[in-house]
């Protein structure tokens, strides 16, 4: 059988660009078919944005990868058109347990929030996610979206000018030249964008290698996730099981760093250590191996005049919390809506800083939760150890203990406090978790959900008070019958009334208890960029 | 912000002093480091509050060597 990541997705073509006599300049290039080189794709395509996407490689990636993507993402999903087969395929779970040494101390049960359309996360492959927006892409193309995909493109070199960026590309009929008003860099960890513009990857702070399995069980197995710290078949180090879909299952197990790769990677080696997790009479096979590397680190800036950088090329973290793939999400978010502005001429070329103030933020952010996972499953000292193993032996007993335990924080997005784009907070007894810069909580409606009502413009969401009229800014004013008890908990709080500036990437831009088309206007205005104060 | 109790505050201070002492009897330095430390975290969060922890923390911080 072929399998999914075997199978040329989008393979070469040759371009009319390859044969004109001088370089072809394009509205926006991305380099990466990666999710988040195909989220920006698709969000500027859906704006109109012409955009075309360079990958070096024509098929989804291989093995399972990233396979945690939290509600945000999929909030994302939904607003690019791509959520349903998503969350139709991935794999829902509420069951955790976690082992420590050779005993289980406890299991929880998640119990996610109510009253938001996603899911808290789903498991799903990489590959099985790429496979989805690619087929999103398609059909956008064939609704006239301006996306172009170029498999077996790879960027050999890049010139970044004041005005554009000149790219040399390599195809199987030979190379040629492009160039693009903007670049987005979304090339990986290892970001070749990166090294050709000289730019460093600072701030290491931990180094580890992880063996990544995907094993197919024969016989029923739980869908729960298991967390082992110190287990006795990987001692000193950690291991993760998790379900993904079509009865694979993904296990990592933490290495160290001083470590032979390929005397690792040998199934001889690692099939006593599956036994040794699963059980001696579990049946499985062996999928996909692979062994990962990660540091904590990001680029200083991720905006280098023209050329943007997002997901694994502007920041790495460590897997625990799924702060990867899901952070890149958030990127191509921020980024796509203001970058289509610029383009347009609505918004100045500086509303670009706002995505390095902000996904910066975000990064570090992730960063600080991914280190602290690790310093909690890899101690670093003898007393950092004593701490971690006492808050595991309490944790068996006393649920007190229980919260302290950490095996991975997962991705929520960042609220952007401090944002330039923000317009202080103005709503006395407003809920905290949708001040200015929060992401939008989705809520319940009298039907559907407050986020599928959001659109590709600001909306001004008037909840028990009137929305003014202003030019660019959709209202959304709800009535009695949509103001649920989910959606006052999450916006009003103890205010009567409230109304709502959301950006196009629904965050909170501003809110008020009711105000005028001036007032109004005046945020937009900030949040677009063009009032700098 | 709360302030940390640094005033007397023990009803009877031979009695606990003798407490702690009593729970540690028997164990090795080892399993008595083990023991400080989950007495740590029990009493964190019977306390709850980071403010005075972080004041207990720095109390006892100090005169110790610098980081």
């Amino acid at each position: 059988m072929t399998r999914i990541f075997e199978t040329p997705l989008y393979p070469y073509e040759p371009s009319a660009d390859q044969q004109a006599d001088s370089p072809v300049r394009h509205p926006v290039v991305v380099i990466g078919a990666g999710p988040v080189g195909l989220a920006a794709a698709i969000d500027l395509g859906r704006k109109g944005v012409p955009v075309v996407v360079l990958d070096e490689n024509d098929k989804v990636s291989h093995g399972s990868r990233a396979i945690c993507f939290a509600k945000r993402t999929l909030e994302i999903a939904d607003r690019l058109g791509v959520g349903d087969p998503l969350v139709d395929k991935g794999v829902q779970w509420n069951l955790g347990k976690v082992f420590f040494g050779d005993r289980k101390v406890y299991e929880f049960n998640l119990l996610p929030e109510q009253g938001h359309r996603r899911p808290a996360f789903i498991n799903l492959q990489q590959y099985h996610l790429e496979h989805d927006m690619v087929k999103r892409v398609r059909d956008l193309q064939d609704e006239g979206a301006p996306i172009t995909l170029r498999g077996r493109n790879r960027v050999t070199a890049l010139a970044a000018q004041d005005d554009h960026v000149a790219l040399s590309v390599d195809t199987p009929d030979g190379p040629y030249r492009l160039e693009a008003d903007w670049l987005i860099a979304a090339d990986g960890a290892g970001s070749p964008c990166r090294d050709m513009l000289g730019q460093g990857f600072t701030g290491r702070v931990f180094e580890d290698n992880f063996l990544i399995a995907d094993v197919i069980m024969q016989a029923d197995f739980p869908t729960e996730r298991w967390f082992w710290f110190d287990p006795p078949f990987n001692p000193g180090q950690s291991a993760l099981l998790h379900k993904q879909p079509d009865g694979v299952w993904r296990i990592d197990l933490q290495l160290g760093w001083d470590i032979d790769k390929e005397e690792e990677k040998k199934p001889e080696n690692v099939v006593p250590r599956l036994k040794a997790m699963l059980g001696e009479d579990v049946d499985f096979d062996l999928e996909w191996i692979s062994i990962y590397t990660f540091q904590c680190r990001r680029m200083e800036k991720f905006r280098h005049g023209r050329v943007i950088f997002a997901g694994d090329a502007a920041h790495q973290v460590s897997p625990f919390g799924a702060r990867g793939a899901n952070s890149g999400f958030q990127d191509t978010d921020n980024l796509c809506w203001k970058l289509a502005r610029v383009i347009a001429g609505t918004a100045p070329e500086s509303l670009l800083d706002s995505y390095d103030a902000e996904r910066i933020q975000a990064a570090d952010e992730n960063i600080l939760n991914s280190t602290r996972s690790t310093d909690f499953i890899t101690p670093k000292s003898r007393v950092s150890r004593m701490f971690r193993d006492a808050v595991l032996d309490l944790s068996e007993n006393h649920a007190f203990a229980r919260p302290l335990v950490n095996s991975g924080r997962l991705s929520v997005p960042c609220v952007h406090d401090g944002s330039p784009l923000n317009t202080p907070d103005a709503l006395p007894g407003g809920p905290q978790r949708s001040r200015p810069g929060s992401p939008c909580p989705d809520a319940p409606l009298g039907r559907g959900y407050l986020l599928d009502q959001l659109g590709e413009a600001f909306t001004l969401l008037a909840l028990g008070t009137t929305a003014p009229e202003v030019a660019g800014v959709t209202p959304l004013a709800l009535g009695r019958e949509d103001i649920t008890e989910d959606l006052r908990d999450r916006y009003l709080g103890q205010a009567a009334g409230a109304l709502y500036l959301i950006r196009p990437d629904q965050h909170v831009a501003a809110r008020w208890p009711a105000a005028d088309a001036a007032t109004v206007q005046a945020a937009v205005t900030r949040a677009t960029g063009q009032e700098t104060t | 912000m709360t302030d940390l109790t640094l005033a007397p505050n023990l009803a009877a201070p031979d009695d606990t002093y003798a407490d702690l002492l009593a729970a540690h009897e028997g164990l090795s330095e080892a399993d008595s480091a083990r023991l400080n430390a989950r007495l740590i975290l029990v009493l964190a969060n019977h306390i709850g509050d980071r403010d005075v922890l972080r004041q207990a923390l720095r109390t006892a911080r100090e005169a110790l060597p610098e980081g």
